[in-house]
């Protein structure tokens, strides 16, 4: 099994979930909250991802952050180096492609926590800030964690947005599908068995944990 | 400190419901204001705009010598920033904090000495002794509607907002706590508005009573004032109660209570306020008028009077008799023809026990 690759993927995978989790949570309450006669442009927006080919996807984010757009040129003058095929590069693409999978779960949570609640906490003279972070956050956990978890597992999966930004770099933007499909095209069955099982097994537990944690009943036998 | 509320606002919502509501109190502590009203009568989208949770787009709201919500000026002070203590219906405890965390919630800029001495003080005085670590989920009704309150007071508020406080729970301790809600406001000594449809929480509670309807106040007053003298025909609906006086439980035996109501006697089921302050309510459909000298009836209040004022609605009459109170009977005209009712006529007018309702009232 190429360790190297399953490295990247998770590292990659770890970091997309965590700056989601940051970023997303601003995104969803201001989706859930705001009162903007407009908000589905955006929530149109935030969905993309989930229904535009990852090449496509990847096309763009390479056009943006290429030497060519203003941020790529910004970054290459700040940083030293051009994002496309580097790990950063990678990074915003997935985090961007993973998108929906944290923005939507959390905006759900939000949405089921009881308006009364925030209106009360508003009246104790809690800001909008702390009580977010005291009242809505805690009410959401499954909602976060469920977020999260997608996200990284489906940053574990991607194939057509890494070949697109990423390339195939060993060590650095290789990740665990396209070893797969490397493996395959030299046709060494075996060895994409073994790194398919792998990534098939984690995915399927991390799917487990978050359909076990959103179960609202725990029925040991089917009740009565 | 004594703190006029002056509102005089419009909220539309989606064109069709406008709630514009004017009003314009000097509300000294302790007293409790009721908005009193059916549902759908904007009572409550008054009370949300106090408490700065929603937004009139037209007139102010001022409390005291700040200026809560100005829409000309643009003026629009955050509930944050207003000093309320909320109830809301239903009482939206925070489900994951316990008992004490839901008092101390509103409290973290105090020393956290500060903090601790005030929330044992809330718990003592609300009687929740051994609930500080317990769950909403686990307390009953009652117990639920203590915390809400403690909540709400726990910031020393300059103005306390309660929305229907009582209507979460079952009856037998909705009028149990009724009592018990009057005295608490009555010693926290902080300015109160209270939203019910409930005339009986409308008495025990309040000092003034606003009654509202499709979104403005027909009329303010005192309770007794508001239920026995309506400013018009739809106040008078509204309220449903045609006669409250004050009177006095002066015995209570064989389940059967007497009143002293101005020098009057009159028998009501039996209750346990013997030698209390009282507010006797009698519905005006309750009460049947005959001629003087009539038999015997199963109704124990027969009280003789003289008819004060004839007023002719539609098919029915109310007719007021003054016998030691006056009191309101609506008959149809076909009876005030028969019994041939003018202004000064001599009439009885026979009341069931049961049909005179007692509010306790202890006088603050």
């Amino acid at each position: 099994m190429n360790w190297i690759a399953i490295a990247v993927t998770f590292k990659l995978a770890l970091l997309t979930a965590a700056v989601l989790l940051i970023v997303g949570l601003p995104i969803a309450y201001w989706l859930t909250f705001s009162k903007w006669r407009w908000k589905f442009i955006v929530e149109s927006v935030v969905a993309l991802p989930l229904v535009l080919p990852p090449t496509v996807l990847g096309f763009y984010i390479l056009v943006a952050i290429g030497p060519h757009s203003p941020v790529g040129r910004f970054y290459s003058d700040v940083i030293g180096h051009p994002l496309p095929f580097t790990f950063e590069g990678l990074l915003i693409a997935s985090i961007l492609y993973s998108l929906p999978f944290a923005v939507q779960p959390f905006a759900a949570a939000f949405e089921q926590v009881d308006r009364r609640l925030i209106e009360a906490s508003w009246t104790l003279g809690v800001s909008k800030v702390k009580t977010f972070f005291r009242l809505i956050v805690p009410l959401s956990t499954a909602g976060l964690i469920t977020g999260a978890v997608l996200s990284f597992a489906h940053t574990l999966g991607e194939f057509g947005v890494v070949l697109m930004v990423g390339g195939n770099i060993e060590g650095e933007t290789r990740t665990v599908s396209i070893d797969i499909y490397d493996e395959v095209q030299a046709l060494n069955y075996a060895g994409a068995a073994k790194t398919a099982l792998l990534l098939l097994a984690v995915s399927y537990g991390v799917l487990l944990l978050v359909y076990a944690m959103n179960r609202k009943v725990w029925a040991v036998w089917p009740q009565r | 400190m004594a703190a006029a509320l002056t509102v005089d606002c419009r909220k539309t919502f989606r064109g069709r419901f406008t709630a514009a509501a004017k009003l314009d109190l000097p509300l000294e502590p302790p007293q409790v204001l009721i908005l009193f009203g059916p549902s759908g009568s904007g009572k409550t989208t008054l009370l949300r705009c106090l408490a700065g949770l929603e937004w009139p787009e037209e007139g102010r709201i001022q409390f005291g010598s700040t200026t809560w919500v100005d829409a000309a000026s643009n003026i629009r002070l955050s509930p944050q920033a207003r000093r309320i203590g909320y109830m809301p219906q239903e009482y939206a405890l925070f489900p994951t904090h316990t008992v004490a965390g839901n008092i101390e919630y509103g409290l973290s800029d105090l020393p956290i000495e500060a903090r601790r001495a005030r929330i044992r003080e809330l718990i003592a005085l609300l009687q929740l002794q051994g609930l500080e670590q317990a769950k909403p989920a686990q307390l009953s009704g009652g117990q639920q509607q203590r915390v809400a309150l403690a909540r709400a007071i726990a910031r020393r508020p300059q103005l306390l907002l309660l929305d229907e406080p009582l209507s979460a729970l079952d009856a037998p301790t909705r009028s149990r706590l009724r009592g018990e809600l009057r005295s608490l406001l009555t010693q926290l000594h902080i300015p109160s508005i209270v939203v019910t449809h409930d005339w009986a929480e409308a008495l025990t509670l309040g000092d003034i009573i606003a009654v509202m309807q499709g979104g403005t106040i027909l009329q303010t007053g005192s309770p007794q004032e508001v239920f026995s003298r309506p400013a018009n025909a739809e106040v008078a609906q509204i309220v449903g109660i045609e006669t409250v006086v004050q009177g006095h439980v002066v015995a209570n035996d064989n389940g059967l209570a007497t009143l002293s109501v101005n020098g009057t006697r009159l028998k009501s089921l039996g209750t346990d306020l013997k030698g209390s302050d009282v507010y006797v309510c009698i519905r005006a459909e309750d009460v049947l008028l005959e001629q003087t000298g009539g038999g015997v009836t199963s109704a124990r209040n027969h009280l003789s009077g003289s008819v004060t004022e004839i007023l002719p609605q539609g098919v029915l009459v109310t007719v007021t008799v003054d016998c030691g109170f006056p009191l309101r009977a609506v008959i149809t005209r076909g009876a005030r023809e028969e019994l041939g009712l003018k202004i000064g006529s001599a009439v009885v007018a026979a009341i069931k026990a049961g049909a005179v309702h007692l509010v306790p009232r202890s006088v603050a």
